[in-house]
This record gives C-alpha cells, sequence and structure tokens, in this order.
C-alpha cells in the first residue's frame, strides 16, 4: 500500500518549493560567505581574490580578540544566569506555590515574546542618569547613594545587558525546567521524604540529580542563543562605549556594512560559527558523559 | 519531550502527617518567605511595563521637572497619535505587517507541506532531508547575510520588502519543517492510505485531511515563527535601505535619532505601542505561546 505514499511527484510538489527556498536561501549563501573569506571588496565595488590575508588579519586584529572574549563572557554569564534563575523560579512554581503557579508562571513568561528593541530602550531609560535619573537611580539616590553613569563604562554598561537579558529569559527557563521537574515521579520525592531528606537535601540529591538532562538541554539552547546576542546590545549600547560592549556579531556587522568589507565581515561570521559549533559539542560531550554517570 | 506535562499540577495526592508545632511555625515562616519571593518577582517583572506605560502618556516638562515615580500631571494621549504620524511608527507597522504576514503564509504553507512528505511519504533519504534542514538551525544568521545581500542587490530585489520576505521564510524553513514533521509523527499513516482508497490523490489527502488534523500545531508554530519575525533586528536591520521600507523595529531603534533626543513622551509611546501589539496576543493565546516557544527550544 506504499505505492500512494511513495508518489514521486507528489513527493516533490510537497518538498519541492521549501528545499528550493532554503537551499536558494541558507545552503548557497553558507557556501558563497566561505567564499568571500578569500575575497576583498563588496558587491557593490566587486571583489578580488586576497587569498589568506582575512584570516591572518583576523589573528592578529584586536578588536577582534576584545570581540570575542566579550562573546564568550556574555554567552557564560548569561547562560549561567538565565539557567539558575529559571531553574530557582521552576524550583518556587513546583514545591511552593503547587497548583497557584499558573499564574504567575504566565506572567513571569510574557517578557520573552515582547521585542528585543523596546526591551532595550526600556532599559536605557529605567537605568539612565541624564537628563532625569530613571527609576534605577532615583532607587539609589532614595537610599542616599550616587547615582551612577551605567552608560559611561564598559563594564557597568556589561552587567546592565546581562540583568537585561537575564530578566527577559529567566520565565522562559523556568517553564522549559518546570516541564522536567514536574517529570519527577511523586513516589520518588515521598520516598526520599520519608527517608528523611527535606528541603535543600532533597534538591541537592534527588531533584538536581533527576533534572539533570533537562537542565543540560537548557545550557545546550541557552549558549547556542547567547553566543548569537546582537538585538540587546545594538539596542541596548549600539556596542559601546567606545566598543566596550561589542560581540562578535556587531563586529562582523559593522565590519560589513560600516565600512563595506564583506570579505573580512564574512572571515568573522566564519570565526563566530566556529565558535558555536565547537561550544555547543563541548557541552554536549559533557552532558553525555553526565548521563551516563548518574 | 514532556511539553504537554507543562499543565499538570505536582503533589496533589500528599499525605499530610501531623506536625509538631515546631515545624508548624517553620512552615508558615517558609510561606512568608514564598510571598516575599513572589511579591518581589512580580514587582521585577511588571513594574518596568507599567513604568513605561506611564511615562508615555507624560509631558516633556512632566517628565523632566518631576520624580521619576510619580503619576502623569496630566494624561498626554497626544503622545500617541505623535508617534504615529509624526514618528511614523504608523508606517513601519505597515511595513512590517506586509513583510510578516506573506512571510508567515509561505512558512506555514512550505513547512507543513515538506513536514508531510518527510514524516507521512515513504521514500529514501527522507531522514538525511530532514538532518539538512535541522542543520539549519545551528547557522548563525551572520553566515548568511552578506551573499544574500549581493544576490538581492543584483536581481534588483533590494529597495523593496522581498529581501525580508524572502529571508524570513528560508530561516523560519528548519524550525517548522521539524516542528511539523514532529506532529506528523502522531498522525496514523493509515489515515491517509484509506483516503487514497476512496480515489482521492495524496495530495488532496494533504489538503482536505492532514490540514484539519494538525491545525492546532499550525497555530502554535504560527505564533512561534510570528514572534520571531515580528521581533527580528538583525535581517530588517541588514536588508530595509531606506527610511520607507523600515519595519517597525528598525524604525524603534532609530526613532530617537529622527525625532530629536528631546521628544520622551512620543518616544514611550512608540515602545508601548511595540510592546501592546505583541501583548495582546499573549494575553489570548499566552498557553499556547508558552507551549510552542518552549517545545522549539526541546529538540529531541
Amino acid at each position: 500500500m506504499h505505492r500512494v505514499l511513495g508518489d514521486r511527484r507528489a513527493i516533490m510538489i510537497l518538498l519541492g518549493p521549501a528545499l528550493l527556498l532554503y537551499t536558494l536561501i541558507m545552503l548557497v549563501p553558507m557556501v558563497w560567505s566561505l567564499g568571500y573569506s578569500f575575497t576583498k571588496g563588496n558587491s557593490i565595488e566587486g571583489f578580488t581574490g586576497s587569498g589568506l590575508d582575512n584570516f591572518t588579519r583576523l589573528l592578529d586584529d584586536p578588536a577582534v580578540h576584545d570581540a570575542l572574549w566579550f562573546t564568550l563572557k556574555y554567552a557564560v554569564i548569561v547562560t549561567a544566569g538565565q539557567v539558575i534563575a529559571g531553574y530557582l523560579l521552576a524550583l518556587l512554581y513546583v514545591f511552593f506555590l503547587k497548583k497557584a503557579s499558573a499564574l504567575i508562571r504566565t506572567l513571569a513568561f510574557f517578557p520573552v515574546i515582547l521585542p528585543t528593541v523596546a526591551v532595550g530602550l526600556l532599559f536605557q531609560k529605567l537605568f539612565q542618569v541624564a537628563p532625569q535619573p530613571g527609576p534605577v537611580n532615583s532607587l539609589l539616590n532614595a537610599f542616599g547613594l550616587e547615582s551612577i553613569d551605567f552608560f559611561g563604562n564598559a563594564g557597568s554598561a556589561f552587567w546592565v545587558l546581562i540583568i537585561m537579558d537575564i530578566w527577559r529569559s529567566m520565565g522562559f527557563y523556568a517553564v522549559l525546567l518546570f516541564a522536567g521537574l514536574v517529570d519527577i515521579p511523586d513516589e520518588v520525592l515521598e520516598s526520599a521524604r520519608l527517608d528523611g531528606a527535606s528541603g535543600l537535601r532533597l534538591i541537592r540529591h534527588i531533584v538536581l540529580p533527576l533534572s539533570l538532562p533537562v537542565l543540560m538541554s537548557s545550557l545546550i539552547f541557552s549558549i547556542n542563543g547567547t553566543l548569537k546576542v546582537f538585538d540587546s546590545v545594538v539596542a541596548l549600547t549600539n556596542g559601546g562605549p567606545g566598543n566596550g560592549t561589542t560581540p562578535l556579531t556587531l563586529y562582523m556587522f559593522q565590519s560589513s556594512f560600516t565600512y563595506s568589507e564583506y570579505g573580512y565581515g564574512s572571515t568573522i561570521a566564519l570565526l563566530l560559527t566556529v565558535v558555536c559549533l565547537l561550544v555547543s559539542l563541548a557541552v554536549y560531550r559533557v552532558s553525555r558523559r553526565d548521563n551516563t554517570e548518574s | 519531550m514532556a511539553i504537554d506535562t507543562l499543565h499538570k499540577t505536582t503533589g496533589s495526592g500528599h499525605k499530610r502527617p501531623k506536625q509538631p508545632p515546631l515545624r508548624a511555625a517553620r512552615k508558615a515562616g517558609g510561606r512568608l518567605w514564598v510571598r516575599l519571593a513572589v511579591a518581589l518577582l512580580l514587582v521585577v517583572e511588571v513594574y518596568p511595563l507599567i513604568w513605561m506605560f506611564l511615562t508615555s502618556v507624560k509631558s516633556n516638562s512632566d517628565y523632566l521637572n518631576n520624580s521619576t515615580w510619580s503619576l502623569p500631571a496630566t494624561w498626554e494621549w497626544a503622545n500617541y497619535a505623535e508617534a504615529w504620524t509624526t514618528g511614523n511608527i504608523g508606517l513601519y507597522v505597515k511595513n512590517s505587517l506586509l513583510a510578516v504576514v506573506p512571510a508567515l503564509a509561505l512558512i506555514l504553507l512550505l513547512g507543513t507541506a515538506a513536514g508531510f512528505a518527510l514524516q507521512i511519504m515513504v521514500w529514501k533519504g527522507r531522514s538525511l532531508t530532514l538532518l539538512v534542514f535541522l542543520a539549519g538551525m545551528m547557522i548563525p544568521p551572520q553566515m548568511i547575510l552578506l551573499p544574500l545581500f549581493t544576490l538581492y542587490f543584483q536581481t534588483g530585489l533590494s529597495g523593496t520588502l522581498w529581501p525580508l520576505i524572502l529571508t524570513y521564510t528560508g530561516t523560519g524553513l528548519p524550525l517548522t519543517v521539524f516542528m511539523m514533521a514532529t506532529y506528523y509523527k502522531t498522525v496514523p499513516r493509515e489515515l491517509f492510505e484509506a483516503a487514497t482508497l476512496d480515489g482521492a490523490g495524496i495530495l488532496r489527502a494533504f489538503w482536505t485531511i492532514s490540514l484539519p488534523v494538525v491545525r492546532n500545531a499550525l497555530l502554535t508554530v504560527g505564533l512561534v515563527q510570528f514572534f520571531f519575525i515580528w521581533n527580528d533586528l538583525l535581517i530588517a536591520l541588514t536588508f530595509t535601505n531606506s527610511q520607507d521600507l523600515r519595519t517597525v523595529q528598525v524604525g524603534l531603534l532609530n526613532f530617537t535619532g529622527d525625532f530629536g533626543a528631546t521628544q520622551y513622551g512620543p518616544l514611550f509611546a512608540a515602545i508601548c505601542i511595540n510592546v501592546f501589539g505583541t501583548l495582546v496576543i499573549y494575553l489570548f493565546l499566552n498557553q499556547k505561546v508558552m507551549k510552542g516557544l518552549t517545545s522549539g527550544a526541546v529538540k529531541g
């Protein structure tokens, strides 16, 4: 009976358009972009071959080093922050709010769907110092502290960025991890309680190991997203002050479109892709090992 | 994975042993602690939005001269009209809709058809093809921007909204194909075999039988893709080379620069318009949105 379901013409009609568009928009440009890495120029002036120049430049460019370091620092801190804050929320939902948690869950989730540009501008104003101190500085003033010019130096701007992105996404990870926590059978928890485990010890020895798989998939998902951070940075600081908060994605964008260096931009994009693949692979391997041990 | 347990409640069947007074007291203390945590959470999540809204109806002098905590002295609803017309947010919203709606329709139609072909149809190489689609989720969009820019420039598509529509469709397909193929797993093949016995072609069966069966999934995937595309900045920033083509995100990003830095009310009104659009959808469809976005994250 598989004759009908194996109808080649039908398969072509159903799959063809999607495959064609996907190939044209994603696969071909990917290979094409690799080719750009060996050229100089842009689509308006034309391209000339430049061998490995872009790669040697990449290795020596201090701006690339800064951007790579910023990207990694940001990704590690935000990933840890998102997943830990999300896990704490999920524990709160499951063990303290129980049935009442649906409303809180829904409320805490909603920043996820807000446009990043809007959130970025909002946080700019929340943390602003002039012309009018925003709520955060007003709060500091109320406690008798001096206002802080958060966006005046890269260090504090970085932390505002971190706070904003954790604010945006902790509700998302809470729901993701919540789904893992409710899967833990009641009997397991109940028997652990009868054995005298409670509170932190219950969480440390029973709940945490059992939710390790879903924690790991959250980590992989989170690190993959945070390495590609772009919107938040552009909307909040636009890479500044100076280039103090410029990740690889933004540096690639500036090289390509502000300075019209397509070849160099493509090389930075390639570096970003390699970093993403390596980090995902590393996290994946670690998570595999943990799974087999426990 | 275990997304459908989202609504399941826990611990319904707990037997509660009689507690000694000390433990009961600690329990009450614990409740207070929980309440404080929830209150703090609510303030942190909700207050920024309330502040944003209140500021959007303040006049400039009210914003500059009074405390940032204060309520508006007068409610300046005109800020919204100002943002919409003088600030061009109306035009940007129209552009966004003109790019998002066709892209969404294409993604859903092509993605569902491909998911059907990859999951229900039986042929050699279908798992490999699915893997090829999956690979698309790993690639950072930066990897495809420059060649696409050249492509659109050379084909004369620059200067229209087509680059946005095509790029959104191409980048949205991997996740959609994957999610639809997963949903089709739950639909038995016999359903289609029986239908085709009655003489209907498999294409007809796809359209009239499979689409109604997966309509819930279509709504979920559609919502997920809607938020991705509507909130996108990178692609819109790359391919909108004139002010007339700006989407709402690009327009909002340039709002202060275009409009003069001193107009705070309209700026906040513009942010509000952008935020409340997505918020309204969330208000009505939040369970679907939560389910869709989280199941998109847990692939396999």
